[in-house]
């Protein structure tokens, strides 16, 4: 049996490790969280004050920014272009990466490892080795400047990803649960849409999310596959916020948060299913 | 590990009956199962032929022409693009900070990840708080690289905040995007902060996968946390530690966005990256005969990773 003096020493260096841990959490915190603290408060800053010395976390609290943002209509249009662009691409690829994962879960089939292979190292790739080929194949078939030319273009980044996250989760689901009603005379694909996907809904979300930020973020393609202001998304607008306004510093930081947005709101209500199904994913792929 | 498994109780099986199909039904069926997969497969397959395989043809082809998208009448020039791209300075420049950028980024991603992860991980604190740190520690990675980008170039600022910090501690002030000797690191620095939070989950991932009583064992045979984390914690995280530095390399390589955004490969070609490198070729100089053979060079070198990787995900 321990003595009182031996445990009092092991509740002290408890307490110890304790608080080192603490500290070092909250060193790591400040290194990930403050950059992020000071953008949000020199988006409420007059662009005057940003570079002020000393520096201040709040000096005169001001909307500008955000009025400056919101009311001008070519800042709008790149949200309307992201917007566009996203959902269209994550409706989009959820279709499709339904079908295939149930292709992938439920059959077997002598292409099914090549097939699996391909999909696999398209995530390989380098967007910069595409974004020439995709050039010339966009202006020839008239798509240069157009949503669907970047719609289409974001899906090969998309698909991969949505195909592997989609058929682990099929896997999960019991065959018989599909094969029963299949039995009764209806065909797959009434037993994917009316048996399968009504019980995937979890799995379709953390997709999803997932598909819609990595739209919502791209930037190569949308550079590269846009020419006019009014068909550039939010990532392109920040950049283009640099040059037009000679560093309107408090408007680019208010940009910045209202474009971070949507994909923080979707993270914040999908945290757990969301990082659940890209570790596996991660680890999987 | 995966908490979109778990969320779902699968309603309970339905048994299937035996089927009792005539011999013709039989048949079609059979022939039916045979082509489903197929069927299903079919929009996945045109859009990976349509956005994959053609694209890749195409750059291919690019890379021993002349004169291609922007002129007609292109003609085969052989291995002439490759030995412009190899002997191009700028690109061998481009070849050595890439490496440094990778291998470095790699490196402190893998010990941040992990740190914070085995931080994350601890008994001692409890859920909640750990709950609150795991969100901040995420912050960085769900800015896109354009809010990155317009951070950091607002912090690392000549008349920033950091150099403000540099000055009040006695330091002088840097232009650390400007500065040739500098921007590298000021580079690889940022893409550090962007990027160690997917290190972090998935290494959190693995560490609560560990089973408990490896650790008891441990401790029952009297060894230290120091050698619970080297004996136990390490070589259980091994195959996820390996995985993730491949697919960062990887990832890392093809980074553009935020080298674009914050020098654009300058001062001086000191950022200058593959990625850079190919783009300027082809979209500022318009030389997309050269811009192909360099791409399809980094194909390849991705390829090699890829490669790596796939012979590292079969030993498992």
């Amino acid at each position: 049996m321990p003595t009182s003096k031996k445990v009092l020493t092991r509740k002290r260096r408890r307490l110890g490790a304790k608080i080192a841990v603490f500290t070092g959490l909250c060193l790591g915190a400040a290194f990930a969280g403050l950059p992020v603290v000071w953008m949000l408060s020199t988006s409420f800053k007059p662009n005057g004050e940003v570079f002020a010395v000393p520096p201040k976390l709040i000096s005169h609290f001001s909307f500008d920014a955000y009025t400056a943002i919101l009311s001008d209509g070519a800042q709008l249009r790149f949200f309307l272009n992201s917007y566009i662009v996203a959902l269209s691409v994550t409706a989009l690829t959820l279709f499709v990466a339904i079908l295939a994962a149930y292709g992938f879960s439920r059959y077997e089939f002598p292409l099914k490892k090549s097939i699996n292979a391909v999909i696999i190292s398209v995530q390989a790739v380098p967007p910069i080795t595409l974004v020439i080929p995709y050039f010339g194949l966009v202006v020839t078939l008239g798509l240069y400047n157009t949503y669907p030319g970047l719609i289409l273009t974001h899906m090969v980044f998309t698909l991969p990803y949505a195909i592997i996250m989609m058929t682990a989760y099929f896997n999960t689901l019991p065959k018989e649960l599909d094969e029963s009603v299949k039995v009764d005379g209806a065909s797959s694909w009434t037993a994917l849409w009316r048996v399968l996907v009504p019980v995937s809904v979890p799995g379709m979300v953390a997709v999803g999310v997932y598909t819609f930020m990595i739209s919502w973020n791209e930037y190569l393609f949308a550079l590269t596959l846009t020419r006019t202001d009014d068909m550039r998304t939010v990532p392109i607008g920040i950049q283009l916020l640099m040059g037009q306004h000679s560093y309107e510093w408090n408007q680019m930081m208010a940009m910045s948060i209202l474009g971070s947005i949507p994909v923080l709101i979707l993270f914040l209500l999908f945290q757990r299913r969301f990082i659940g199904g890209l570790t596996s994913g991660a680890v999987k792929a | 590990m995966n908490s979109a498994k778990l969320d779902h109780a699968p309603p309970p099986a339905v048994a299937a009956p035996e089927t009792r199909a005539a011999p013709r039904g039989r048949a079609r069926r059979l022939w039916a199962r045979g082509t489903a997969p197929y069927a299903f497969l079919s929009p996945t397959m045109i859009l990976i032929f349509v956005l994959m395989i053609i694209p890749i043809a195409m750059v291919v082809s690019y890379s021993f022409k002349d004169n291609v998208i922007v002129q007609q009448n292109s003609v085969f020039v052989g291995f002439a693009n490759y030995t412009k791209v190899l002997t191009d300075p700028d690109f061998l420049a481009a070849l050595k900070n890439t490496f440094v950028f990778i291998t470095v980024s790699t490196v402190a991603h893998l010990i941040l990840g992990l740190g914070f992860a085995l931080m994350l991980n601890t008994p001692l604190l409890g859920n909640v708080t750990k709950a609150i740190f795991r969100i901040i520690y995420i912050l960085p990675w769900l800015f896109t690289v354009a809010v990155i980008a317009v951070i950091w170039r607002l912090m690392l600022d000549p008349s920033g905040v950091v150099n403000y910090l540099l000055t009040t501690l006695g330091g002088s002030s840097v232009d650390w995007l400007s500065d040739p000797g500098k921007a590298l690191w000021a580079l690889t620095f940022i893409n550090i902060w962007a990027g160690f939070p997917f290190f972090m989950i998935s290494i959190l991932a693995g560490l609560q996968g560990i089973p408990g009583d490896l650790y008891e064992a441990a401790s029952v045979d009297g060894a230290s946390p120091i050698r619970q984390f080297w004996n136990v914690t390490i070589p259980q995280l091994r195959p996820v530690l390996i995985s993730m530095a491949v697919l960062d390399l990887i990832w890392t390589s093809q980074q553009f966005a935020l080298i674009w955004m914050t020098t654009g490969g300058g001062p001086l070609n000191v950022t200058e990256m593959l990625s850079t490198y190919t783009y300027k070729q082809a979209f500022s100089s318009y030389e997309f005969a050269t811009a192909s053979a360099a791409a399809v060079i980094v194909l390849l070198l991705t390829m090699v990773l890829a490669v790596f990787y796939v012979r590292l995900q079969k030993e498992r």
